[in-house]
């Protein structure tokens, strides 16, 4: 089975068609690459998988479980949309790190605050377990006391994995000497390296990529796509909108060639650099080798 | 040194009509700036109209606007509502003064927040929302600092102005500083009085300003 499955995605904004109905499935461990020229909708796609935009027809699927069908409206709501954001991951263009906080902190928050709902939620299990007992009134507050201290312990506990895990991150993505740095004080890759480190610390099913280097500098794109390529395993499945040629071939198992809101052709990269079939992108490919 | 004394007393006033205004002003500064930014359109069309007009009008034409509100618009004269209170003429005043202050500093820190609010950009939202963060959270966690940071300026300017505005209290004849120096100059036929207050307010102000540049000192440490 495939774990990922999008069958149909269409969105429009206003009068403007987007997406026009994209089908592809990915297989757990694979890299996607998605090239096309901008405004055909690379973007919008990536953005329609995170829920940041709802889709206007289709179906997402991660294993066998349904994220979003556009038939069932009961699959978006706020609460619900937060969870399923969970299975991907996304990179942005421009890193979107949080400036107030350090490197270290940017990839433990989000965490942190997961940690914060989970707490939140054993506090109510806690508190409907307490109550269904029907205690007396002191064995009552002796049950309170040791949940509330069980709870602190597991907080603690837990906030020392995430530190180690994030620092883990940090060293993975080359910044463990950057740790206390606050994003203002890193360079374009370095910061970008950290936005890899913090969307990877909630393990996402899928890590997607919006050009994660277009807004670095030339001399520094080598060191993120150096990276993603080192992310490439078994486990980890990624889709990435880039500009980089070379970059997409070496790194891909299967590409996407998108122009004007549809799969313009879709086959292993060298099917798709060197035979594709479809002029459109044969005269992309022509024109981005210049 | 008599002169001091009741200078120091009026200034006293101006100082609890001064935080009460901040202290009510913030919140419902906030509040308002939710209504403007409200997905709502009649809430952010009546919270905006509020602002403007409010805006749009002189602080001291709220105040005695506020103080016949009782008599013109619900038929109670104010007398009663002293008497039935239980308190003085001049603590109505106070009320009428503090509350006509706290809703027009509520209008003006509104349009500050909400500009600040605005002027986050929308990947970090975005950014917390692909990481799984709540509506809240986001607020909280990552929203708010950087705009604490970016409407600093804009607030000590409109903190500053403020204290100089407590004066408008004396169209209720409040006995603020002002109002008190005022009438010391009649009493004493001397413009001393007046001296005192300026410089009164000089210093407060002067206090002020050392507490905004150390809190816009302390969130320097980063850039958005
Ligand atoms: N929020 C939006 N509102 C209106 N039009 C949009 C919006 N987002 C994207 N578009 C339009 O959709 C088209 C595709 O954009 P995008 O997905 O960003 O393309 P790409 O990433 O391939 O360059 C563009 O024409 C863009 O102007
Ligand atoms: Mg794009």
């Amino acid at each position: 089975m495939p774990l990922l499955t999008v069958e149909n995605i269409t969105k429009r904004f206003d009068n403007l068609e987007v997406l026009k109905g994209i089908d592809f499935t990915l297989e757990k461990g694979e890299v996607l690459a998605i090239i096309g020229s901008s405004g055909s909708g690379k973007t919008t796609l990536l953005r329609c998988l995170n829920f940041l935009e709802k889709p206007d027809t289709g179906l997402i699927k991660v294993g066998d479980e349904v994220l979003f069908d556009a038939e069932d409206n009961t699959t978006f709501s706020d609460e619900n949309i937060r969870l399923k954001r969970l299975h991907f991951g996304l990179v942005f263009q421009n890193f979107n790190l949080f400036p107030q906080h350090t490197a270290l902190q940017n990839i433990e928050i989000p965490q942190r605050l997961l940690l914060d709902s989970e707490i939140k939620k054993l506090k109510q299990d806690h508190r409907q377990y307490r109550k269904s007992k029907k205690l007396p009134i002191r064995q009552y507050f002796d049950c309170l006391i040791e949940q509330k201290a069980q709870r602190s312990q597991y907080r603690e506990d837990r906030l020392i994995d995430i530190k180690d895990k994030s620092l883990r991150l940090l060293d993975r993505v080359g910044l463990a000497d950057r740790a206390d740095y606050y994003p203002y004080q890193l360079s374009g890759g370095q910061q970008q390296r950290v936005a890899i480190a913090r969307a990877l610390a909630l393990n996402p099913d899928v890590l997607c990529f919006d050009e994660p280097t277009s807004a670095l500098d030339p001399e520094l794109t080598g060191e993120v796509l150096k990276v993603i390529k080192g992310l490439k395993s078994k486990d980890s499945t990624m889709i990435v909108v880039t500009h980089e040629m070379k970059f997409a071939q070496e790194v891909a198992d299967k590409v996407i060639f998108m122009a004007d809101g549809v799969i313009e052709e879709i086959g292993t990269p060298d099917e798709v650099f060197n035979h594709p079939k479809s002029p459109k992108t044969q005269a992309f490919l022509a024109n981005s080798l210049e | 040194m008599n002169i001091l004394l009741e200078l120091l007393q009026g200034f006293g006033l101006t100082l609890l009509l001064f935080a009460i205004t901040l202290v009510m002003a913030i919140p419902l500064g906030l509040l308002i700036a939710f209504c403007s930014m409200s997905k709502f359109k009649v809430l952010s069309v009546l919270s905006r109209g509020f602002v403007w007009i409010i805006r749009g009008t002189p602080l001291l034409l709220q105040i005695l606007a506020i103080s016949f509100v009782p008599s013109f618009v619900f038929g109670i004269p104010n007398k009663a509502i002293y008497v039935g209170l239980g308190i003085t003429l001049s603590t109505l005043n106070f009320i009428f003064v503090a509350i006509a202050f706290f809703i027009n500093y509520a209008c003006y820190f509104s349009e500050i927040f909400r500009g600040g609010i605005e002027s986050i950009s929308k990947g970090q939202y975005e950014a917390g929302q692909v990481l799984g963060m709540t509506k809240r959270q986001i607020f909280f966690n990552i929203v708010l600092l950087q705009v604490v940071k970016r409407i600093m300026p804009p607030m000590s300017n409109e903190i500053i102005t403020l204290v100089k505005d407590t004066s408008l209290a004396r169209t209720l004849a409040v006995a603020e500083l002002y109002f008190v120096a005022a009438e010391a100059v009649n009493i004493h036929v001397s413009l001393m009085p007046l001296v005192y207050a300026g410089l009164f307010y000089l210093l407060f102000n002067g206090l002020l300003t050392i507490l905004f540049g150390k809190i816009e000192k302390k969130l320097s440490y980063f850039r958005s």
